[in-house]
């Protein structure tokens, strides 16, 4: 029994002496293996009287148990010490700098449609499209603007010929959607306009509107002025105030031009502003009654009201942009800002 | 418009507001204020002053001392002005005094913002307590004060210190009419009685709520009739409506006096005499263009008013030849030509100062005709485009009248009696049917039909209390329907008191066309593959097709063309969308960016016909563009494959070579149209290297493009998704290496081996291609790995054999040999 005890004492410091998996495994062979010495002490025990084999098998098997979970636990220290010091040695620079990943950047005009699109979608608009080259019919006659009126002047528009232009404004896309009859209208067109204007930090000939277009039963001018209230806010912040100044289109009656509070200064006047307080953002009023009778509807059963917002000015604002031209010169350093 | 308050006053006396805030409301009614000049802003401490001595100054040739008596006391200026000398002594000037402060400087360079502050000091050892003023340094020219000397000192004109009772110790900046502010405005095209002082006035009253006192011209003229002395006769009564002529004889011309002069200069009008200054007021006050011919100069007395001759030359009063064609409506006399009606006068009839007895003309011209007139005359002038606008008739009689006092008033002759009008078909008053329930219908208000009626009455709109009409005044040429008087209504209600709400009834779906959609998908997916999103015109210049090679009688070159471009460069409609992003490309590439990536997502223009009598097939591309050594033919294809398939197209593109040698600009060996289920959708390839070094790329540089049409990718596009399943059963993998003869491409053998394979082969992948030493001359080496797999068992090995061998038999029909 002694010698049990002792051999119990024997392996455990034989196995915390270990320093690797291989001392360890041949520590385990020595003792539990096919020809260890605790196999062969069992072994013996066909030398013992039928009453003393059971209290000796249970002791071996004590001292086996023992052996057995001593070499585990030392398994376990090792392979931790192992992967311990694996992973030291696999130790990097975090701050090396990063693989470059190319990505690609959106165009700042582009980045605030999306914004412009998503505020009038979360209202129920229709987002939709006109074509580019134009009837003048569309662009003018049925916008109430006829033969003559100083807004068809060729200082201003592109002509292709007598009847056909690259449309002066998305407003025809109000013509084409009133005529198709489907109504109720909720929709904003964006999409590019062209003016004789010649590039400089703030023209050029070719930019991008979004039209709105709004066509029921009982739409007021309160509905309007809450409506892009509403944009301004979701656009330029929460505490953006509107200002809406009478103004004149041939196609709305009334008409109002629409300045939001500088959001530099939040209307104080600064340099942003031109130190008004104000920043003009964009045109709109009621659906003048021959437009919609141009267009088949009943201004007696139907208002709408519509407006119009520039783009590139919005573009220009947001991102605190100087020059127009830089728009379209497609620039990296410009658009990787993006 | 340019307009001096204290004009604006004058009609509304009891106007009692600041600039800013006059501007702040007034722009709130409808009347938009663009800005306003304090004109004194940088004056003060500035008197008339009387030269009393002029001597030498001791130590300086170019100085002289002045002892100026300014109403109290005498104070000693030293002044450099050429024309202050011994006979200067008596003369009343502007003087700042010490503390006091000027405008500019004398030189007539640009002013300072906050002036300049005039201090008593020494000069050249002499005390100095002030200064003498030109008029530059008072913030104006000799332009607007024609008796100001060339370079020098002010001196007030005997005329004007008479009409002032000018004394030394007054206020010069009074004196001088500079005690004003000028204020800007932008005048709506609708407001045509705006472009006058007295429409503005009537909108500053109502604003204000101030009384509108106007001035009726009175009755003027001897006891003569114009009518014996002078015929009219209007042949074209459509294009000239009313024509009035008045008579002035013995005419005297001079200045006029310094109150017409202050309006006209703070109205930035140049005073000339009183004759030209009366026709300038009159236009300023009333908005009607005025003209005055010399009655001497008018062949047989008699005006004929009709259209010019074809080609007619005639030769306006500022001594240019202008050619007329036969829609351009002329004045006449019995024999030529001696105006062009609501632009200019001609020089055969213009006014000299030998002038003797003048005709006014006071005329309604159709505003079209005078627009087109002026255009064809190539003379846009200030009355052309105040008549362009479409004046009214009846304004034409009060600005006769008025201009007519305004002879007798300035003595600047003798009115002769009568008035000659023709005025065919006066126009019949307008009259809207007042229903203040619809006003506040489309105003979304509550406000009182009586309030409503007062707003009227404020802008001099009449009510028939009877008929329940508004009668609209005939100066206001926009009021025609309900709509506009709500907007009246509104105004001055104030658009700032209406509430927010939003619209009710039928809940309408926001959401993105299919088009648009589609868009943002493939604007993701090249921005994923790191490529930027361009701008660009759809515009462009001829010479895009020379340099991108397109071949002479390419249909390509079968542009739309503009027919007024704002030069060649931006002339025709692109009919493709390589130039721009190339030329966007190559911006980078000289400012020396190591790589770029492009894409555009716009319109081509494809005419179906030219001349156009349709609108043009407009296209939407999807242009990929790059240089960047990380980038190849096969990375823009994979780009494009990805692009196709977030668009739910799940098939494989095929790629065609031979149909890609129509895009010139592609590289002969490097080009491919992609063919989806047989339709092409678009192309991609290296940019052919003439065409890169056109856009100034440097020799070797490699630029590749893909282009994707849009409509055609919406015939495939689908957003349906139906899950499949995830295979079950295990696939089998066979390599096959090959020996191939050169000229098959991979796209032959892997159609081949598809077809073969069945449906049992799943996929197939290129691992190795190899040409060089090892391999037979005209041959090349390629390996694929072919996976088979069926979806509801596991292959036997006979299955895999027998595809094996149908690949394997397919194969060697082109001339394939399996390698060992």
């Amino acid at each position: 029994m002694q010698d049990l005890i002792k051999l119990t004492d024997e392996i455990i410091e034989k196995v915390s002496a270990c320093n690797s998996a291989d001392a360890l495994n041949d520590v385990r062979v020595e003792y539990l293996g096919k020809k260890g010495t605790l196999t062969l002490i069992m072994k013996e025990m066909k030398d013992l009287s039928p009453e003393e084999r059971p209290a000796f098998g249970q002791k071996v098997n004590d001292v086996r148990q023992k052996a057995e979970n001593a070499i585990a636990s030392m398994k376990e220290k090792l392979e931790a010490a192992a992967t311990a010091e694996k992973l030291s040695a696999e130790k990097i620079d975090v701050t090396l700098p990063a693989r470059e990943q190319k990505t690609g950047h959106p165009h700042p005009c582009q980045l605030a449609l999306d914004e412009m699109e998503r505020i009038f979608v979360g209202m129920g608009y229709e987002v939709v499209e006109g074509p580019e080259v134009e009837w003048q019919e569309y662009n003018f006659t049925k916008l109430n603007i006829p033969e003559g009126h100083p807004a068809r002047d060729v200082q201003d528009t592109f002509y292709i010929n007598d009847q056909i232009l690259l449309r002066s404004q998305t407003s025809p896309v109000q013509a084409r959607v009133m005529e198709k009859g489907k109504l109720p209208i909720r929709m904003i067109a964006p999409g590019r306009v062209f003016r004789s204007d010649s590039i400089d930090a703030t023209h050029s000939p070719s930019f991008n509107q979004i039209e709105g277009l709004v066509v029921d039963k009982h739409i007021t001018m309160t509905d309007l002025k809450g409506t892009l209230s509403q944009f301004a806010r979701e656009l330029f912040g929460e505490n953006t105030k509107t200002r809406f100044r009478p103004h004149h289109f041939p196609f709305t009656e009334p008409s109002a031009e629409v300045d939001v509070s500088c959001y530099k200064c939040g209307g104080t006047g600064c340099r942003f502003c031109k130190g008004e307080g104000w920043i003009e953002i964009l045109g709109c009023g009621m659906v003048h009654p021959n437009v919609l009778k141009m267009c088949g509807i009943d201004p007696e059963e139907y208002t709408g009201f519509a407006f119009g917002v520039g783009l590139e000015r919005i573009a220009l604002l947001k991102y605190e942009i100087d020059d127009m031209r830089l728009l379209y010169e497609n620039d990296l350093r410009f658009l990787g800002q993006f | 418009m340019n307009t001096p308050i204290s004009w604006i006053r004058d009609y509304v006396p009891e106007l009692d507001v600041s600039a800013q805030e006059y501007s702040d409301r007034i722009t709130l009614t409808g009347t938009k204020v663009e800005g306003y000049t304090v004109l004194n802003k940088n004056l003060s401490n500035i008197v008339v002053a009387r030269i009393d001595q002029v001597e030498k100054h001791p130590d300086a040739d170019k100085l002289v001392v002045c002892q100026l008596f300014v109403g109290d006391r005498t104070v000693q200026i030293v002044t450099g002005a050429p024309n202050v000398t011994g006979e200067s002594v008596g003369k009343l000037v502007p003087a700042v005094l010490d503390g006091g402060k000027v405008a500019g400087g004398h030189g007539g360079e640009p002013a300072p913002e906050d002036g300049i502050e005039i201090r008593a000091g020494k000069l050249r050892g002499v005390d100095s307590y002030g200064m003498m003023c030109s008029i530059e340094e008072l913030g104006s020219d000799k332009n607007f004060y024609p008796c100001a000397p060339e370079n020098g000192i002010y001196f007030f004109p005997e005329a004007l210190i008479e009409e002032l009772g000018l004394k030394p110790g007054d206020d010069a900046i009074k004196a001088l009419g500079m005690d004003d502010t000028v204020v800007e405005y932008e005048i709506t095209s609708n407001r045509v009685d705006c472009y006058s002082v007295i429409g503005i006035a009537r909108e500053a009253a109502a604003t204000f709520g101030k009384e509108l006192k106007l001035h009726d011209p009175r009755k003027t003229g001897n006891e003569e009739n114009v009518a014996d002395l002078l015929k009219v006769e209007v042949r074209d009564t459509r294009l000239c409506p009313r024509y009035m002529a008045r008579m002035v004889k013995n005419i005297k011309l001079a200045p006029s006096p310094e109150w017409m002069q202050k309006r006209l200069r703070n109205s930035g009008i140049r005073p000339i005499n009183n004759l030209v200054d009366i026709t300038n007021f009159v236009m300023q006050e009333y908005g009607q263009p005025m003209h005055a011919y010399d009655y001497d100069t008018i062949e047989n007395s008699t005006i004929i008013v009709e259209c010019a001759g074809n080609d007619e030359k005639f030769r306006t009063l500022d001594g240019q030849e202008r050619t007329l064609d036969d829609t351009v409506l002329m004045i006449k006399d019995a024999g030529r030509s001696i105006g062009i009606a609501g632009v200019m006068g001609g020089e055969n009839s213009k006014i000299a100062d030998s002038v003797k007895t003048v005709v006014f003309e006071s005329a309604n011209f159709d505003g079209i005709n005078v627009r087109l007139s002026a255009k064809k005359a190539g003379l846009r002038t200030d009355a052309s485009s105040i008549f362009e606008k479409g004046l009214d008739p009846a304004n034409a009689e009060a600005a006769i009248n008025r201009a007519c006092e305004l002879c007798e008033e300035l003595g600047c002759g003798e009115v002769v009696g009568g008035v000659i009008d023709v005025y065919a078909s006066p126009e019949e008053t307008v009259r809207v049917k007042f229903e203040p329930e619809k006003i506040n219908g489309l105003l979304g208000t509550e406000i009182s039909a009586d309030e409503m009626k007062r707003i009227f009455a404020k802008i001099d709109l009449g009510f028939d209390e009877d008929k329940k009409e508004v009668i609209v005044p005939s100066f206001r040429r926009d009021l025609h329907c309900m709509a506009d008087l709500a907007e009246e209504v509104l105004r001055f209600h104030g658009y700032d008191k209406i509430e927010d709400t939003l619209p009710v009834g039928e809940a309408t779906t926001g959401k993105l066309s299919f088009k648009l959609m589609c868009d943002e998908i493939l604007r993701d997916a090249a921005e994923y593959h790191g490529f930027s999103h361009a701008m660009t015109y759809a515009f462009e210049s001829p010479k895009a097709f020379d340099k991108l090679l397109i071949p002479e009688g390419d249909k390509l070159r079968d542009a739309v063309v503009i027919s007024n471009p704002l030069g060649e460069d931006f002339s025709i409609m692109r009919t493709q969308p390589l130039n721009a992003i190339l030329t966007s490309v190559a911006f980078n590439y000289n400012h020396r960016a190591e790589c770029c990536r492009l894409y555009d997502l716009s319109n081509i223009y494809l005419p179906h016909e030219l001349p156009l009598t349709d609108l043009p097939d407009e296209r939407e591309q999807l242009t990929l563009c790059a240089y960047d050594k990380d980038i190849d033919f096969f990375t823009m294809k994979g780009v494009v494959e990805v692009a196709i398939r977030k668009l739910g197209m799940t098939e494989r593109p095929e790629y065609d070579a031979s149909s890609a040698q129509r895009h010139a600009y592609l590289h002969p060996g490097r080009r491919a149209d992609i063919l989806y289920k047989g339709t092409c959708i678009g192309y991609l390839g290296e940019i052919h290297p003439f065409v890169v070094k056109n856009y100034g790329f440097k020799d070797g540089t490699r630029v590749y493009a893909a282009v994707l049409d849009v409509p055609a990718l919406l015939e495939f596009a689908d957003f349906e998704r139906k899950y499949t399943g995830i295979a079950r059963f295990p696939a089998v993998s066979r390599d096959l290496s090959m020996l191939v003869p050169k000229d098959i491409t991979a796209g032959g053998i892997e159609k081949m081996i598809r077809q073969r394979g069945g449906k049992l082969l799943e996929d197939l992948k290129l691992f190795d291609l190899y040409e060089g030493e090892q391999v037979e001359q005209g041959y090349k080496s390629m390996a694929y790995t072919l996976t088979l797999r069926a979806g509801d068992r596991t292959l036997t090995d006979d299955e895999v054999n027998s595809v094996m061998k149908k690949v394997l038999n397919g194969l060697s029909t082109m001339g394939i040999e399996l390698r060992s």
